[in-house]
């Protein structure tokens, strides 16, 4: 793409309008806190400084749905929470994504019973799933450059069929 | 899976007052997701303007059925779920779990099994406070205390990380004693951080103690009397904030805390001021006793040598017909245990943390409960926030410190 | 056991006729239902029991009579002192009468009794569900409650459990 290299002092960039708009998505991502449990803290301390998200463009982690794109299930959802989620989620603005963390959020984890949603892909459509128990925090932010890689391949005609 | 469950005022009748009934006061959700709640906890708030009139916590957005699942496991498997109750804790819920099995089935710990215990416990303690006080930190909008406690927990995570492969859920106690030896960078790695952490809890406590708009936020609110914390089975920091001296490391030594040389910082207003004061200084204790634990850290095997209940090391299973039989029959069966009942209870960064076990003579428990902390220590929260503003509740509720997966279980 | 344990059993033996059993150090003492209230209140205000650490019970199923154990764990703080009383339950209907007056932390450990074992306390001021959400049928804790394992999907049943998990679309 023509933005990292601009010819010329004339400040004239040719790219076509999915680039840019794939890429102001992925460099300004703010993740909304949906920390629920044990992932929540590996998630607060991949927010911290010794591995910086921030990096990576989640600089705040917007807790108003309103306000976020990212939904990061961070934890177990329990049956007496998914209609909560789902809630959440519906209240997020378009384009909107979901990274499901940890193995609990993924397939119900350690906890296959009565009380635990058995992957949280049951509730809400997930982009991405990162492994681990909890996942490390370098795991969590492989998880958030696989779904960049995602995002900067999306294309106009499959976004406007939602 | 998505219904949205339409909740009127008659379930909640018995708890509001009776403004809430004519519409003065205004019922507020302090819903599941939101930034200082902890976790997923629901507070019920009856507000007259800002001020709270009631707050009626609502759990349960976090259950897990640990306790139940436990019944279906093994004892050896069951502990893997251990680790996730309390998250903060992960050492001291491995911990206890393994005193009580041992105390059910009589099975004996070696000298360096008890004091390599005592160290990461402490280090756990440590570790669990720093993430206090990084959140209560943020919930009272000072964001670089949180970034400075977590510098610090990354070096105890490392630590952790060199013994068991694992950062936070590490099943490194196990019945018997521990998983395996720890490593030689061991006692380099916690030297260094016992080196530097005490300048560092300085720089919190520069930040934080003496600072005007923290004494002003702070001071007489909350208030929690002794009387009442005891009738509501509070434990732990917030107990000892209000006046009453009672920490189960020194009332009844366990793993051999009775060797150490610390103190238990007190203190007797009971406000959040006070539960800060009294957590910080914690810390500072629990440097001492993992100080104190390297120093005298004898030589010796890390694991009971009772083979009916503890495995074999891999290195015995190529040349012993009986380690590899006492292998497969614990990783296939598991050991029995008797029809009996025992309580066991640690001293937990937030209180008393027991365990009740139950066998039935099969290799899987009857019944696992946990007797959490931060249940008791949430359900005094409705007394102690009557009459504060919302930003109070918000203080008061971080000084609790509860972790919703002890609460929900 | 200790002797100031031995005074306090010989006390609750004489006044509720329980009988008592030891193990592992541990004293724990049978208390019939009716008498479990005036128990907690002698060892409070008496014998100086002024936390009950821990409110709980045990199914026994299926063994119906008794099936339940109700357990509660008393701890003093000024003479360093634990017991457990253990309240024998039948199976068909069970109640126990509420101790909320006694200690006030009884109130959500009874509503925990309450929705995971379906034992009633009579008397209670707020008998709802605390852990489980409003409208579950059953008593998760109960044996003859199912765990509800799912059955986990590995490479050979790939598709049939594809087909039976319901997944969201949007």
């Amino acid at each position: 793409m023509g933005v990292e290299q601009k010819l010329g002092d004339m400040g004239i960039v040719t790219t076509t309008l999915e680039n840019v708009v794939n890429w102001s998505r992925t460099n300004a991502m703010w993740p909304m806190l949906f920390g629920l449990a044990c992932c929540a803290i590996e998630m607060m301390a991949a927010q911290a400084s010794h591995f910086d998200m921030s990096r990576f463009g989640m600089e705040l982690m917007r807790a108003s749905p309103r306000q976020s794109d990212l939904m990061i299930v961070a934890g177990r959802v329990s049956r007496k929470m998914a209609p909560v989620l789902r809630r959440l989620y519906d209240q997020m603005p378009e384009p909107k994504w979901v990274i499901a963390m940890g193995d609990c959020a993924s397939c119900g984890g350690v906890f296959n019973n009565y009380a635990i949603v058995q992957g949280v892909d049951e509730i809400v459509p997930v982009d991405v799933f990162v492994a681990g128990c909890p996942p490390r925090p370098e795991a969590l932010i492989h998880g958030v450059v696989t779904l960049y890689e995602k995002v900067k391949g999306e294309k106009f005609k499959d976004l406007a069929v939602k | 899976m998505a219904q949205i469950e339409e909740v009127s005022i008659d379930q909640f009748k018995h708890l509001v007052s009776e403004r809430a009934l004519t519409g003065e006061t205004m019922l507020l959700n302090m819903g599941p997701q939101h930034p200082s709640t902890h976790g997923v906890l629901r507070v019920l708030l009856e507000l007259d303007g800002e001020t709270v009139v009631n707050a009626i916590p609502d759990i349960g957005y976090l259950h897990t059925g640990i306790e139940k699942n436990m019944e279906a496991k093994t004892y050896l498997k069951a502990e893997v779920m251990s680790d996730r109750l309390d998250y903060m804790n992960t050492t001291g819920n491995n911990l206890v779990y393994c005193m009580a099995v041992e105390k059910l089935v009589d099975l004996d710990v070696p000298e360096r099994a008890i004091s390599i215990r005592v160290i990461l416990t402490e280090l756990q303690r440590i570790a669990s406070h720093l993430v206090w006080l990084a959140a209560f930190g943020l919930d009272l909008a000072a964001m670089s205390v949180f970034l400075y406690c977590f510098r610090e927990r990354e070096m105890i995570m490392d630590i952790l990380e060199l013994c068991s492969g694992q950062r936070m859920m590490t099943t490194y106690i196990r019945p018997g004693g521990l998983w395996r030896d720890v490593p030689v960078e061991f006692e380099t790695a916690v030297r260094d951080f016992i080196k530097m952490f005490p300048k560092r809890i300085d720089e919190y406590e520069a930040l934080m103690t003496k600072n005007p708009l923290f004494l002003d936020r702070l001071l007489g609110i909350g208030i929690l009397d002794a009387a009442t914390a005891l009738q509501n089975g509070v434990t732990g920091p917030m107990l000892r904030a209000s006046g009453v001296n009672w920490d189960l490391r020194k009332a009844r030594p366990y793993i051999g805390y009775d060797q150490y040389d610390f103190n238990v910082p007190v203190r007797t207003e009971g406000d959040t001021y006070a539960r800060y004061i009294v957590r910080v200084e914690e810390m500072r204790e629990s440097l001492k006793i993992v100080e104190q634990a390297l120093n005298r850290l004898p030589l010796g095997p890390v694991r009971s040598d009772n083979r009916k209940f503890v495995p074999p090391p891999r290195s015995e299973i190529g040349v012993s017909m009986e380690a590899l039989i006492h292998h497969f029959k614990l990783w296939t069966e598991g050991f029995p245990a008797p029809n009996a009942s025992v309580y066991c209870a640690v001293e937990s960064p937030r209180g008393e943390l027991g365990v009740l076990l139950e066998g039935d003579g099969s290799a899987k428990p009857r019944r696992v409960h946990w007797r959490t902390p931060s249940f008791d220590n949430l359900s005094v929260l409705p007394k102690i926030v009557k009459g504060h503003l919302v930003a109070d509740l918000v203080a008061i509720l971080a000084s609790v410190d509860i972790v919703l997966g002890d609460i929900d279980r | 056991m200790d002797k100031k344990l031995e005074t306090i059993v010989q006390a609750l033996q004489e006044n509720f006729s329980t009988t008592f059993e030891e193990f592992r150090g541990e004293v724990h003492v049978f208390v019939k239902a009716e008498n479990i209230v005036d128990a907690l209140i002698l060892l409070r205000d008496k014998y100086d029991f002024e936390l009950l650490s821990a409110l709980t019970a045990t199914d026994y199923w299926p063994q119906q009579s008794p099936r339940f154990h109700v357990i509660y764990q008393l701890t003093s703080l000024v003479k360093n002192l634990s017991v457990q009383l253990r309240v024998p339950l039948n199976g068909d209907q069970p109640k126990i009468p509420t101790a909320t007056r006694v200690y006030e932390i009884a109130n959500w450990r009874e509503r925990e009794l309450l929705d995971m074992f379906g034992i009633e306390p009579e008397g209670h001021p707020d008998p709802r569900r605390i852990l489980m959400p409003d409208g579950t049928e059953g008593h998760p804790l109960r044996r003859d409650f199912p765990l509800g394992y799912e059955e986990p999907q590995f490479t050979f049943n790939l598709e049939e459990i594809d087909l039976q998990k319901p997944y969201a679309k949007e």
